[in-house]
């Protein structure tokens, strides 16, 4: 599976150690409470609230170098566009959540 | 140039604000989690640049645009392509940046914002220029033209300003703060609490005073600085 990195933060922080570890933060404290209201809205079955998470927490994808997971979000969300939950989506997507989740415990 | 950014994410507004950092003309001067609040605050507040992100709940980026009455130049900053055609249908719509956003194709946009800002400033200057060459003066009922490049020295006396220009004096019933309001800033400068001057008709000029045609007229010591910003000096 496609592993996180920090080349992004390193290349916007150009060798600034107060600026990568602003940027590290705030990624640590965003990430667990997109994803909280993320599994909140899947409960409910809420696509709109569904489309605006995926939307918010691919963007971190992105940040952390996941292109291809970038992309599989990408559909994910097209697809909730179109009214439709691939329950497959749905899986592929908590996996990149839990790979992020356990990436950031360790920076 | 004075800028905010409206995204309701945290990390994409740190990221506007450390690439923001990176440039020099740059100042970012607020941010915003909801347009709402970037519409309460540009009520009262004006700037030159604003980062907008079009996907927010409840109200989203072109939602936000459509409320401006004058709106200053906007950069899109958004993870969906799709609305990029629509945003150029507005000419205040600079450029349209895909996140993650990356320091050159930052640059490279705010150098677009800057020229736009630039062109801006240069053509209200222009029509400063153009609307101010002239103005009226009231004198004994009558109102008087004055073409503004004739007058070289506004003095105050007391209640009444006197007005000398290449052909000939008018003395008002006004103040020097009333008339300074009315100059073109690129030709006149008060350089003392009594005299505004034409910068144009300056003969010489020694420690403490500047000759214009005959006059001698003091110049205070805060405004001397002015004065020599305003010369060409070799």
């Amino acid at each position: 599976m496609e592993q996180p990195n920090l080349l992004y933060i390193e290349q916007l922080a150009r060798g600034e150690q107060d600026v990568r570890k602003a940027l590290i933060d705030v990624i640590k404290s965003e990430f667990p409470e997109e994803k909280e209201i993320y599994y909140k809205s899947l409960q409910k079955k809420d696509f709109e609230e569904i489309k605006g998470n995926v939307h918010r927490i691919k963007h971190k994808f992105s940040i952390l170098g996941l292109e291809k997971s970038y992309n599989l979000a990408n559909e994910y969300e097209k697809n909730l566009v179109d009214g439709y939950l691939d329950a497959n989506q749905v899986k592929d997507f908590e996996a990149i959540l839990a790979v992020i989740s356990k990436y950031i415990k360790t920076i | 140039m004075n800028c905010i950014t409206i995204d309701d994410e945290q990390m994409a507004r740190v990221i506007i604000k450390t690439l923001c950092s990176e440039i020099k003309t740059l100042n970012l001067i607020e941010e915003f989690s909801n347009a709402i609040e970037a519409i309460k605050f540009l009520n009262e507040n004006q700037v030159d640049l604003i980062f907008l992100d079009i996907h927010m709940p409840n109200f989203s980026g072109l939602d936000f645009i459509k409320t401006l009455k004058d709106p200053p130049k906007i950069i899109f900053t958004t993870s969906d392509p799709k609305f990029a055609i629509e945003a150029f249908e507005y000419d205040f719509i600079v450029d349209y940046l895909l996140k993650p956003i990356e320091l050159p194709r930052f640059e490279k946009a705010i150098k677009k914002a800057q020229r736009f800002h630039n062109i801006q400033s240069s053509l209200k200057s222009n029509q400063n220029t153009q609307i101010k060459n002239d103005f009226y003066v009231n004198i004994d009922r009558r109102l008087i033209k004055i073409d503004l490049p004739s007058i070289y020295l506004i003095e105050a006396k007391g209640d009444y300003i006197n007005i000398k220009t290449e052909e000939k004096n008018y003395i008002v019933h006004s103040t020097l703060k009333k008339i300074e309001e009315k100059l073109p800033t690129s030709l006149f400068l008060k350089v003392h609490r009594s005299y505004i001057i034409n910068v144009k008709k300056i003969i010489d000029i020694e420690d403490n005073s500047v000759l214009i045609k005959k006059d001698v007229v003091p110049v205070s010591r805060s405004n001397r600085p002015e004065l020599m910003k305003r010369l060409d000096l070799l």
